[in-house]
C-alpha cells in the first residue's frame, strides 16, 4: 500500500515577505499612483506602446574555451533568430589575470570565453558586424579594458564608433558584494567607471556604459526587495560619482541601464520591475532635479533561471524559465536571457541553448501576451503589490543610508554579511520545507536525479591553445607600441582629473593585453582587500 | 515522507551541535565568486557546533593548505563552481600532503557533475556537497567522517 506524498500548504506571504491578499478590491489601489505607459511616473512601462514598438532584445549569454569556438556558437544562435550577443568571459579575463598567470590557469577558458587581448576578440567577432548587432558584456573589474578592445575591433572593422550598440556591465559595487570579480579598491574603481560612461556619451552615444546589476546579489541571497533596493543605491552612488566629475545627470542618466534576475514567485516580480521603475524615476526627479522624461527612464534587461533553477529532474526548469520570462514581460523588460534548463550544473549544450532561445519565441510570437503594453496594469493585486514593493524597497534603501551609504557597507562587509545571513535563511526554508521546490524538498524522485542524456565539456584542450594564442601576439605585436602605450596609461592614471579611456584604447590598438593594462594600474591603485565577515 | 524537514528542525533548535570541538576551515580556491554556498555552509557549520574559518576569495592552494596547517584544522572544505574543481582539488590536496598534513578531512561543494565524483573521492575527497543537499545532511556527513 503506498500513501501520497506529502503535500505543501500555500500561504499569504510571497516569496519577497510581501502580503498577498486572498481577495483583493478597489480599495486597495490608489489609481493616482498609476498613470499611464510612457509617462511619468512610469509604472505602466517606459514606452507608451510597450512590445507593439519594439520587442525586447532576445539575448542569450554564452562564451566558453577559445574565442574561435565561441564565434561559432554566436554564428549559429543568430542564425537561430537571437537578436543581441552577450559575452560571458572566463575569470582569468574578469578578474584582469593573463592566461599564463599562476592564479588563472586551471580557469582559462572554463566559465565563458578567454579574451587576453585584441586578436581575440577580432576572432570572437569574425564574420559578426558590430555595427548591425548589439553585444552586451558581463564584465566589471576589467569592463573599461574590455569596453577599450571592442571599440577597437568596430575601428578594425571599419564601423564608426558612433553606430555601435550594446552594453559593458560595468558595476564594480555589487562584485564587491556578491559576484566577487573585483580587482581594485572602490575609489579608484569609481574613477574608472565614471571614465568609461563620460567617454561613451561622448564616443558611442548609443552604447550602455553601465547596467546597475542587482542580478547576482539576489543569486546571492537577497530578496526580491532587496536586490531593487541594493541595486537602486548603487546607483544612486554612480550618479552621485558622475556629478563630481562634472558629468550632466540629463546626458548620462539617458544611458544608465539595470539587469535583475527574476526568480519564481511571479507576482513579486512583475511588482518588483514596476515599483523600481516608479521609485528611480522618482528618485532622479527629487534628488536631482532631473526633468527629462528619457533621463528618468528605467531600462532594464533580466536574466530567468539562475539559482531557481535545480539538479534534480533538470527539464522541469523549462517550465520555471517561462514562468519567469513572463513576469518579465509584465514587468516591461527590455531584454531578456532565458538560462537554460541544465544550468544549474553545466554550460548548455547547443540542444538546451536552443530551447531557452525558443522559449522567449514562443512567449513573444505565440502567446500573445506582448501585444497590450503592461497588460496587468489596473489589476487590483498587482497594483496593491506594486505599492508595497515600493515601500518595502525605500525601507531598506533608508537602512543602507542609516549605515552609512553604499560605499561604507560595503568596505566594512556590512551588506555582505547581510546577505550571506539570508542566502542561510533561504536554504534553511528550503530544506524545512516552507519554500516548496518541486523535485527537490516536495514530490522528489531519487531515482530520476539527471535526465540530461547530452553534457556538454570544454574543449580540453581550450586552455593551451588560448596559452599558446596569447605567447604568439606578444612575441609578434610591435613591442615598441605596446611599451609606449602602457607607459603612457601609467603617466595619465597617476592624475585623477585624466579620463583613461583614449589611453586604454591605445593600448587595445597596440595588442597590450588586459593583464598588462590591470597590473600597470594596480602597481598604482593596488588591489581590493576583501572584507572577511561571518 | 520529508526527512529533510525533521533534521533541520533539530539543528535550529540548537539540540544538536555535532560539530561541537572541531576546526574547520572553508576555503575558496581559484578565481571563482560565487562564495553563497561557502558562506551558507560556514554559517550552518558553526550553528552545528564547529569553530569555523573561511579564507575569503581567490585563495591559491598553497595558501588554503598554509592557513589550514597554522590553524590545526580538522578539515578543509572547498567551495568551486567554476568548473576547474579537478584541478584546483588535486593542488589542495598535494599541498596539504607537502604540509604533511594529508590526515586533514578534505570536503567539497559547489557545481560537482555526478561523473566527476569518483575522480575528486580518488583524490582523497571524503565529502561531496551541491546546492540540492540539505544542509542537515551536510553537518551530519561531516560529523560522521570527523568522528
Amino acid at each position: 500500500m503506498s500513501s501520497p506524498a506529502p503535500r505543501p500548504r500555500l500561504t499569504q506571504t510571497s516569496a519577497a515577505g510581501l502580503d498577498v491578499p486572498v481577495r483583493a478590491g478597489p480599495d486597495l489601489v490608489d489609481p493616482n499612483h498609476i498613470g499611464e505607459p510612457g509617462q511619468v511616473p512610469f509604472t505602466r512601462g517606459i514606452f507608451p506602446d510597450g512590445y507593439s514598438g519594439r520587442l525586447w532584445t532576445i539575448r542569450q549569454y554564452s562564451g566558453f574555451g577559445t574565442a574561435e569556438d565561441t564565434n561559432q556558437r554566436y554564428r549559429f544562435l543568430l542564425d537561430q533568430g537571437q537578436t543581441g550577443l552577450s559575452v560571458a568571459l572566463d575569470l582569468p579575463t574578469q578578474c584582469g589575470y593573463d592566461p599564463v598567470d599562476p592564479m588563472a590557469r586551471s580557469e582559462v577558458g572554463k566559465v565563458g570565453v578567454s579574451l587576453s587581448n585584441l586578436s581575440e576578440m577580432e576572432i570572437l567577432f569574425d564574420g559578426i558586424d558590430l555595427g548591425a548587432i548589439s553585444t552586451s558584456f558581463t564584465i566589471n573589474g576589467s569592463a573599461a579594458m574590455i569596453y577599450a578592445m571592442y571599440l577597437a575591433t568596430a575601428d578594425k572593422q571599419g564601423v564608426p564608433r558612433e553606430k555601435l550598440t550594446g552594453t559593458i556591465q560595468n558595476d564594480i559595487l555589487k562584485e564587491y558584494v556578491a559576484r566577487g570579480t573585483w580587482i581594485f579598491p572602490v575609489r579608484p574603481s569609481m574613477r574608472l567607471i565614471a571614465d568609461s560612461i563620460l567617454y561613451s556619451n561622448e564616443v558611442t552615444p548609443r552604447f550602455n556604459p553601465i547596467s546597475i546589476a542587482g542580478a547576482h546579489v539576489r543569486d546571492a541571497g537577497a530578496t526580491a526587495v532587496e536586490e531593487m533596493a541594493y541595486t537602486l543605491a548603487n546607483g544612486l552612488a554612480y550618479v552621485d560619482e558622475l556629478i563630481r566629475r562634472g558629468g550632466d545627470a540629463t546626458r548620462f542618466a539617458r544611458r544608465l541601464s539595470f539587469f535583475f534576475y527574476v526568480h519564481q514567485d511571479f507576482f513579486d516580480e512583475v511588482a518588483k520591475f514596476r515599483a523600481g521603475r516608479r521609485l528611480w524615476a522618482k528618485l532622479l526627479r527629487e534628488r536631482y532635479g532631473v526633468t527629462d522624461e528619457k533621463a528618468q527612464m528605467f531600462r532594464f534587461g533580466v536574466v530567468c533561471g539562475g539559482s531557481s533553477l535545480i539538479a534534480p529532474q533538470p527539464m522541469n526548469n523549462i517550465v520555471r524559465v517561462t514562468i519567469e520570462t513572463m513576469a518579465a514581460v509584465f514587468g516591461g523588460a527590455q531584454s531578456i536571457f532565458t538560462c537554460a534548463f541544465d544550468e544549474a550544473f553545466q554550460i548548455p549544450t547547443e540542444t538546451s541553448a536552443e530551447i531557452a532561445l525558443r522559449t522567449q519565441q514562443i512567449l513573444a510570437y505565440e502567446s500573445g501576451i506582448a501585444r497590450s503594453v503592461d497588460a496587468l496594469g489596473g489589476s487590483y493585486v498587482v497594483e496593491h503589490l506594486t505599492d508595497q514593493m515600493e515601500t518595502a524597497i525605500e525601507k531598506v534603501m533608508q537602512e543602507i543610508d542609516d549605515y552609512g551609504g553604499v560605499e561604507k557597507a560595503i568596505e566594512d562587509g556590512w551588506l555582505q554579511l547581510r546577505i550571506a545571513e539570508r542566502a542561510l535563511e533561504r536554504k534553511q526554508k528550503i530544506d524545512r520545507g516552507e519554500t516548496v521546490v518541486v523535485g527537490q524538498n516536495f514530490f522528489r524522485r531519487d531515482d530520476a536525479k539527471n535526465e540530461v542524456a547530452e553534457t556538454f565539456h570544454v574543449d580540453p584542450e581550450a586552455a593551451r591553445k588560448v596559452m599558446e594564442k596569447y605567447e604568439r601576439i606578444r612575441d609578434t605585436r610591435d613591442a615598441a607600441a605596446a611599451e609606449k602605450t602602457l607607459a603612457d596609461l601609467g603617466r595619465a592614471a597617476d592624475d585623477d582629473a585624466v579620463n583613461l579611456m583614449p589611453y586604454l584604447v591605445d593600448c587595445a590598438h597596440a595588442y597590450v593585453t588586459v593583464g598588462e593594462m590591470v597590473d600597470t594600474l594596480k602597481a598604482r591603485w593596488g588591489e581590493f582587500q576583501e572584507p572577511v565577515r561571518l | 515522507m520529508n526527512t529533510s524537514t525533521d533534521s533541520t528542525a533539530n539543528v535550529a533548535d540548537g539540540a544538536a551541535t555535532p560539530l561541537r570541538g572541531k576546526r574547520i576551515l572553508i576555503g575558496k580556491p581559484g578565481l571563482d565568486g560565487h562564495d553563497v554556498g561557502a558562506k551558507v555552509v560556514a554559517l550552518a557549520l558553526r550553528n552545528a557546533g564547529a569553530e569555523v574559518i573561511y579564507t575569503g576569495l581567490r585563495k591559491s592552494p598553497q595558501q588554503i593548505a598554509r592557513v589550514a596547517v597554522d590553524e590545526g584544522v580538522d578539515a578543509v572544505g572547498l567551495s568551486i563552481l567554476s568548473g576547474s574543481h579537478k584541478e584546483l582539488v588535486a593542488e589542495v590536496a598535494a599541498c596539504l600532503a607537502a604540509e604533511d598534513a594529508a590526515d586533514i578531512t578534505l570536503f567539497v561543494g559547489g557545481t560537482i557533475p555526478a561523473e566527476d565524483r569518483a575522480h575528486l573521492e580518488g583524490l582523497g575527497v571524503k565529502g561531496i556537497f551541491t546546492a540540492d543537499q540539505p544542509l542537515p545532511e551536510v553537518v551530519a556527513s561531516l560529523a560522521a567522517s570527523l568522528g
